[in-house]
């Protein structure tokens, strides 16, 4: 496709570059826990913004960046990423038009649906998470969902 | 063509861009992905080269924490200093109080030994490693550990501190490696009752400060405070490092197996610094690390 040539792509690594930092730095336990999600974030808001730029491509390469830090079977969160993503660029039309509240619950959906499959897949390589802390992340991400949005919607902006 | 494109980048219309089919493609190369690394352990080379390019992710989060612990080192006053010096000074002639009297004791163990023919399982050299400031994954004590193949660091060393045993490397990358923690809930070490010899296997808890002994049966000598040693048993850990100290026994009538809680030694929630152990049981002895990197103790 021509046209999908023309998309500017910068902006999706960098965003998906300071999340996938985000996502590392030393947090204390606590607050370890309740870490969003934030490149799951910068994948769905592409996902549903600028669907040509990136499309699977982006979400499951991010996806494959996780599973080298998180040192869990290569793989896993890329499939989570490829799931999510997908759904955000089929819906996208859609998500778009909702105010931002309702985007946040459909963002919930989305990040509930993304760690359903690392449990799924966490059963089925054999390091299984049993605490129900590990769902947390899905509503802090619905919660931090306007600011990342609006962040990256001033970078969306710009280009 | 190019004459009906909108003139700034963005299409006006962005419809339809995922096909079930590309869908379906990306789910099938990570479930395949999965498959090979999981099933057929095939990628240890994709994931050495994924992880070359990853380091240089890890050391630009962790470096703000290197600055400030330099910045903080380099202005630290000279009061703190001098009580720091005085601090370490006193318990440098302690441990070489202690060192006198284990000299000693070294040259007798090394005779009664020689005497029963068996080997000594010594660590023999060690290189420091620093556990790298980034977070891993918030329910696994995994660590990352800024010492890979380039050091010499082969899969399944036994990793150390000034206190006894912290965990063992779980996969090595050519600059950094990662490593489970001994409190992880997927580990289990081989250990001993130092007063009694009794052996059994520690299994981690998932909480740092805790490791459980599952598998001894209610009648079994061993008591709170306790220390438990490295068995040796298992090839991976050196024999007779401390692991931990018997902290709470909860002897059930009604059960068979007594469950026991113990404290692990190491500061498994505060180390910076361990020390990644060779012994000579282990036969497969890597390739030399640089001299400059390594030392003997």
């Amino acid at each position: 496709m021509s046209r999908s040539d023309q998309v500017v792509r910068w902006p999706l690594f960098a965003s998906g570059f300071v999340a996938l930092l985000l996502g590392l730095i030393p947090l204390p336990h606590w607050l370890d826990l309740l870490r969003p999600d934030f490149l799951a974030l910068v994948v769905l808001y592409w996902s549903v913004h600028l669907p040509r730029a990136g499309r699977l491509w982006f979400a499951w390469s991010a996806g494959l960046a996780l599973d080298v830090f998180r040192g869990v079977v290569l793989g896993q969160f890329a499939l989570a990423m490829t799931v999510i993503g997908a759904a955000a660029i089929y819906m996208h039309l859609r998500i778009r038009a909702y105010p931002i509240w309702h985007q946040a619950g459909t963002v919930f959906a989305a990040l509930f649906l993304y760690h359903l499959t690392l449990w799924i897949v966490d059963g089925w390589s054999g390091h299984p998470i049993t605490s129900s802390a590990r769902w947390v992340p899905a509503v802090s991400g619905a919660l931090v969902w306007p600011f990342v949005s609006g962040m990256l919607d001033k970078l969306h902006r710009r280009f | 063509m190019a004459a009906f494109q909108s003139p700034i980048n963005r299409p006006i219309l962005s419809r339809g861009p995922v096909s079930l089919g590309g869908f379906l493609f990306f789910v099938g190369l990570s479930i395949i992905l999965m498959w090979l690394d999981q099933r057929q352990g095939y990628l240890g080379g994709v994931r050495r080269a994924l992880s070359i390019a990853g380091y240089g992710v890890e050391v630009t989060v962790s470096s703000p924490f290197y600055a400030w612990g330099w910045l903080s080192n380099y202005f630290a006053t000279r009061g703190h200093l001098l009580e720091e010096n005085a601090e370490l000074r006193a318990h440098e002639r302690e441990t070489d109080l202690r060192l006198q009297r284990f000299e000693a004791l070294e040259q007798e163990n090394l005779r009664l030994r020689a005497l029963r023919k068996s080997t000594e399982h010594v660590a023999e050299k060690f290189v420091v490693g620093e556990i790298m400031r980034v977070d891993l994954d918030p329910y696994r004590h995994r660590v990352r550990i800024n010492k890979g193949s380039n050091d010499g660091i082969f899969q399944g060393q036994a990793i150390l501190d000034a206190a006894g045993v912290v965990g063992q490397i779980t996969r090595v990358g050519v600059y950094s490696s990662e490593a489970i923690l001994i409190t992880d809930a997927e580990h289990a070490i081989p250990v001993q009752v130092n007063r009694n010899g009794l052996r059994t296997i520690a299994v981690g808890t998932g909480n740092i400060n805790q490791l459980s002994l599952p598998y001894l049966a209610v009648n079994s000598d061993i008591r709170e405070g306790d220390l438990l040693v490295t068995s040796g048993l298992g090839g991976v850990f050196p024999a007779g490092y401390p692991v931990g100290t018997v902290r709470k026994i909860d002897r059930s009538v009604a059960q068979t197996l007594v469950s026991i809680i113990a404290t692990p030694a190491a500061a498994l929630d505060r180390d910076r610094e361990v020390l990644l152990v060779w012994f000579p049981q282990l036969p497969p002895e890597p390739a030399a690390p640089p001299p400059s990197a390594a030392s003997a103790p």
